[in-house]
């Protein structure tokens, strides 16, 4: 009844992790929480990547696992941790569609993804392929949380939620991209980060607060 | 020998379930650093409700009378179709688990309306409550009951149990989202504490009291019985579902069933402590806060589902 | 070697003007690694015509017909813009809206941002001009927010998530791209997206997955040249930032983002065998036409005007490409050179003319013409240029666009006709006061910069009436490269 390979499974136990963590993700209305499901995002990255490093024998899936405890692990989860303290933002708001429909929403989208990503399952021969739908749904997931919240910061976990989407994704489907193109990758992140939060203060500074209504009122007049 | 095991069912059921909601109680108590009530305080209680005369409100209809019997023999029928010590059932083979979820909501509907019968303000507020709240949580346990289904190809329960206890040990994601659904759906079933709290009767939050207010005496008693049988059936039906190990089967005959009944108790205990350990660390949620609980678990339900249909797992 | 110092200028200009970029002279230094820039592209443009393609660094790089003439020209219009850039942030100094400290973020950013457009244009690897553009997007976020004002904050707020949003489907569709590669060029997976091998196995690549990767790299990198509706960041980012950046952005940026386009619509169609690809790129380019144009009239500050005659004349071109041919790819390219030259001229005009009246809205723009002679003919002239009246370059590409559209895809004509037509009217209605009315502005205390924006329309100007013939052969081994139906 069960023909898969132990360490197959325990690569399908990690997806479905990932899968469920986008939920809670769009779930949670505490910033630090998001900040800490991220970390934990980035955790099961890490061990998903090391499981295959050690199945597939290659060597840059080592770098990558590398990359991705540094940055993903430790680096931007501390990051946001110290702006949230700094910039004393705590709570989103409550978010433009309520939870329920959120998460009925986000249902749909991962029957979406799953679908969008049959095709591609099928003509990949890597032992995650299975994953490649829920790598779609968690960068929906990610995307429709972008869109539903209004904070700043949280908007700022989806992107970088997204981002691990999009590495699960590439990871799955072909074991990873080639290394120069991760490192370059990796860079964007730790750069795009590190803009973010010169923006934030400059946010801060203008609009005393961080709710996203404020940066409204460039719209086509009359 | 069949027969045996579901008299004995049955029986271990009806004897056992107050004594789970003492241990639950209990646990609860050394948890919250208080002095613990006896094990034996719900049979006591039952015991004293049935010596009591019985009271019931002028404008009570027949209903009312009639509500605690077919509550309590709806929770009993339960008892029996559930494998809780053996699959080799008699009764099981009248009704699936989808029969099951329909007996439930029986009793479900029977209590609401015997609450709303009397007329006050808190009975049909109670029912009013009661109602939503199963709204939302049946079609999350159907959900969970599809996905075990799903892996074992049947919606007989005792065929899903032995199925799902003969296969390797393996990870599964689905079984795993769908046992943390179940759980979030016991909670909300048996008035547990991040949606009802039992032990109160604080009227804006309460719901399964509010019900019970205008009974008394034995219709109380049964009520309360009741109550204690469907925590037990949950716990059993959660047992079949996703810790069905070492329940006697044809393969494993009498002896198999001298094994199942400790093993049940080993359960049980378990998850009373578990019960007791979710109760104590979660906070009451408001009460329009619940839909959004009972939304969650019918998510984690279908996302188990769709990771059962996606992955094979 | 060449090619060594063209990507090294302007990173190097980067790390010193970071360091430098607030003392007095810095904003000559700016020019100074802009201009070594644009010679280094002048050497490497003469080394490419002479002996043909070049691939460098382990394959990582390359010029070929299609990407140098685009470094040129971006080294070109870099170059230029810092000239402008010289007196517009002294005055920007002088009325206090930049400190030294942002004075030396821009400039170091400004050489980052020339840097990250180079390699976006000139790299081999496919997942290397993903990160490039990335950075491009990453090292102007801070320049549209370099004023600090809360509609320039939003402007950046809006530029980086939409960017970082769209870009991220580019790298989903760049991952999806590998994928199929991989299959195919098998054992040798680190060159799987490298272009010149991608392009050599395209008709072998697996054609569904191909075509979800180009929707999703169309999306992506569609939202960076602005292609409606995905190009909401770019009137804002256009208007709120200083304006030599709205001058690059909209000169230089959108160019690059349309090379990555058609470079992954070479290998989708290579691979479907289907006009699929083209039709995509033709509807987003009629939309953005159309809808730019229309949103052209309701426009009162005057970079948005022009952002969204950028958004319109992306629209063109992408069209253009989304038909393909020789002809259509020729007149592409042509309009990619004309408009970049013109945009920016205008721009910098923009600029000055912002600068006299203390405003960017229309209506308290006026008279240019007594004021400063040279700054008001500069603006008309560059507005009659970028409305294709003849004899400038615009008029040229257009019409070769419109002809050929008129043979290949007559429906498509009489919708462009009435988009270019709307827009002529919108902005030379606005324009025309602007310029001959009764004046309202200030002396400035810095001399303009004119020499980039005469400069600009001249060379238009003779590409109107003249196109030398090594850039004419040089434009069709490149429309040959691109292909198409």
């Amino acid at each position: 009844m069960n023909p898969m390979p132990f360490d197959v499974q325990l690569l399908n136990a990690l997806s479905a992790l990932l899968l469920l963590l986008a939920f809670a993700m769009l779930s949670q209305r505490r910033i630090v929480t998001l900040v800490s499901l991220l970390a934990v995002q980035g955790v099961l990255l890490l061990a998903a990547t090391l499981l295959l490093a050690w199945r597939t024998g290659e060597t840059h899936l080592y770098f990558s696992a590398a990359l991705t405890l540094g940055l993903k692990v430790i680096f931007l989860p501390w990051v946001l941790y110290r702006l949230i303290r700094r910039l004393g933002v705590y709570w989103d708001s409550e978010p433009l569609i309520n939870i329920p429909g959120t998460m009925l929403i986000g249902l749909l989208i991962v029957v979406f993804a799953f679908g969008l990503a049959q095709p591609i399952s099928e003509l990949a021969s890597t032992a995650t392929r299975s994953a490649i739908g829920i790598a779609v749904a968690v960068i929906l997931l990610s995307f429709l949380m972008m869109i539903t919240r209004r904070k700043a910061m949280s908007q700022v976990v989806g992107f970088l939620s997204m981002e691990n989407g999009l590495f699960f994704g590439a990871m799955s489907a072909t074991y990873g991209m080639p290394m120069i193109v991760e490192l370059g990758v990796a860079l964007d992140v730790l750069v795009a980060m590190l803009v973010l939060g010169v923006f934030f203060f400059q946010i801060r500074e203008q609009f005393d607060s961080l709710d996203l209504h404020h940066l409204e009122s460039l719209k086509e007049k009359r | 020998m069949a027969w045996l095991t579901q008299i004995l069912e049955v029986l271990a059921a009806l004897v056992a379930a107050p004594l789970f909601l003492g241990w639950v109680n209990k646990c609860r108590a050394w948890l919250q650093n208080r002095s613990a009530p006896s094990l034996l305080q719900p049979y006591r209680g039952i015991r004293k409700l049935f010596f009591k005369d019985a009271v019931i409100a002028e404008n009570a209809s027949p209903l009312f009378r009639l509500a605690p019997y077919v509550v309590f023999g709806a929770m009993v029928l339960a008892a029996a179709i559930i494998p809780s010590m053996g699959t080799r059932l008699p009764f099981s083979s009248a009704a699936d688990a989808i029969a099951l979820v329909g007996l439930l909501a029986t009793a479900r509907v029977f209590q609401s309306l015997a609450a709303m019968d009397v007329g006050t303000a808190f009975g049909s507020l109670g029912a009013r409550r009661e109602m939503m709240i199963g709204f939302l949580a049946e079609p999350a346990l159907l959900m969970v009951i599809f996905v075990a289904s799903l892996i074992s190809a049947t919606t007989a329960l005792p065929v899903i149990s032995e199925r799902l206890a003969v296969q390797s040990v393996g990870l599964y994601p689905s079984l795993a989202f769908t046992a943390v659904a179940f759980t979030m759906v016991l909670l909300a079933e048996n008035a547990r504490i991040p949606v009802d709290n039992p032990a109160t009767h604080l009227e804006l939050t309460m719901i399964h009291e509010a019900m019970l207010l205008e009974y008394s005496a034995r219709h109380l008693a049964l009520m309360e019985w009741a109550a204690a049988l469907k925590l037990f059936n949950y716990a059993c039906i959660g047992f079949a579902l996703f810790v069905p190990w070492g329940v006697s089967t044809t393969a494993t005959g009498p002896a198999g069933l001298l094994f199942a009944i400790p093993l049940l108790a080993a359960k049980l205990a378990v998850a009373g402590v578990g019960l007791a350990l979710i109760e104590t660390l979660s906070a009451k949620l408001r009460v329009f806060r619940a839909p959004e609980f009972l939304a969650t678990a019918f998510l984690l339900a279908v996302l188990g589902l769709l990771v059962r249909l996606l992955l094979g797992s | 070697m060449e090619f060594l110092l063209l990507l090294g200028t302007p990173l190097v200009g980067a790390a010193a003007l970071a360091v430098w970029g607030a003392r007095p002279r810095a904003p000559e230094l700016n020019v100074v690694f802009s201009l070594a820039t644009f010679l280094a592209a002048c050497a490497l443009t003469v080394r490419v015509i002479g002996e043909g393609e070049l691939i460098v660094a382990r394959e990582q790089f390359f010029i070929d017909a299609f990407n140098v003439f685009l470094v040129a020209l971006t080294a070109f219009v870099g170059f230029t813009t810092s000239l402008f850039s010289r007196p517009y942030m002294r005055v920007e100094m002088e009325h206090g809206r930049v400190t030294p400290r942002r004075l030396r973020l821009y400039h170091s950013m400004y050489q980052l941002f020339m840097a990250t457009m180079l390699i976006a244009l000139t790299t081999n690897n496919l997942g290397l001009l993903w990160v490039a553009m990335e950075a491009a997007t990453l090292s102007t976020v801070l320049l549209v927010t370099l004023y600090r004002t809360p509609a320039s904050l939003e402007a950046g707020w809006k530029y980086f998530i939409l960017c970082g949003v769209g870009i991220a489907q580019a790298l989903f569709g760049t991952i999806l791209l590998y994928f199929a590669a991989e299959s195919v060029l098998g054992v040798e997976g680190v060159n799987a997206l490298l272009w010149t091998h991608l392009d050599s196995v395209k008709g072998d690549l697996e054609p569904t997955v191909l075509s979800l990767a180009f929707v999703f790299l169309l999306v992506g990198y569609g939202t960076k040249v602005g292609l409606a509706p995905l190009h909401n960041w770019l009137p804002d980012a256009h208007a709120e930032g200083p304006t030599p950046i709205s001058a690059v952005l909209s000169g230089l940026l959108l160019n690059v983002a349309v090379y990555a386009v058609v470079r992954c619509k070479v290998l989708a169609e290579g691979a479907l065998r289907s006009d699929l690809p083209s039709q995509m790129l033709m509807g987003f380019g009629l939309l953005s036409v159309m809808l730019a144009a229309l949103f052209l009239w309701r426009q009162r500050d005057i970079k948005r005007l022009f952002a969204y005659s950028s958004i319109e004349h992306m629209g063109i071109i992408t069209f253009a490409f989304g038909m393909g041919g020789p002809v259509a790819n020729f007149a592409a390219l042509l309009h990619m050179t004309v408009h970049s030259l013109t945009k920016s001229a205008i721009f910098f005009a923009v600029g000055h003319a912002a600068q006299k009246a203390g405003s960017q809205l229309m209506e308290n723009i006026r008279g240019l013409v007594t004021l400063s002679p040279t700054v008001g003919w500069g603006l008309m002239l560059g507005s009659i240029a970028i409305l294709g009246i003849p004899p400038f370059g615009v008029f040229a590409s257009e019409f070769l666009i419109l002809t050929t559209a008129m043979k290949e895809q007559p429906w498509a004509t009489p919708i462009l006709l009435f988009a270019l037509g709307i827009a002529f009217a919108a902005i030379f209605g606005r324009v025309q006061p602007m310029v001959f009315g009764e004046p309202t502005a200030k002396r400035l205390p810095h001399p303009p910069a004119l020499i980039p924006v005469f400069t600009h329309l001249a060379i238009v100007l003779v590409l109107g009436v003249f196109i030398p013939p090594y850039l004419a052969d040089w434009y069709r081994t490149a429309a040959q490269l691109i292909g198409g139906p």
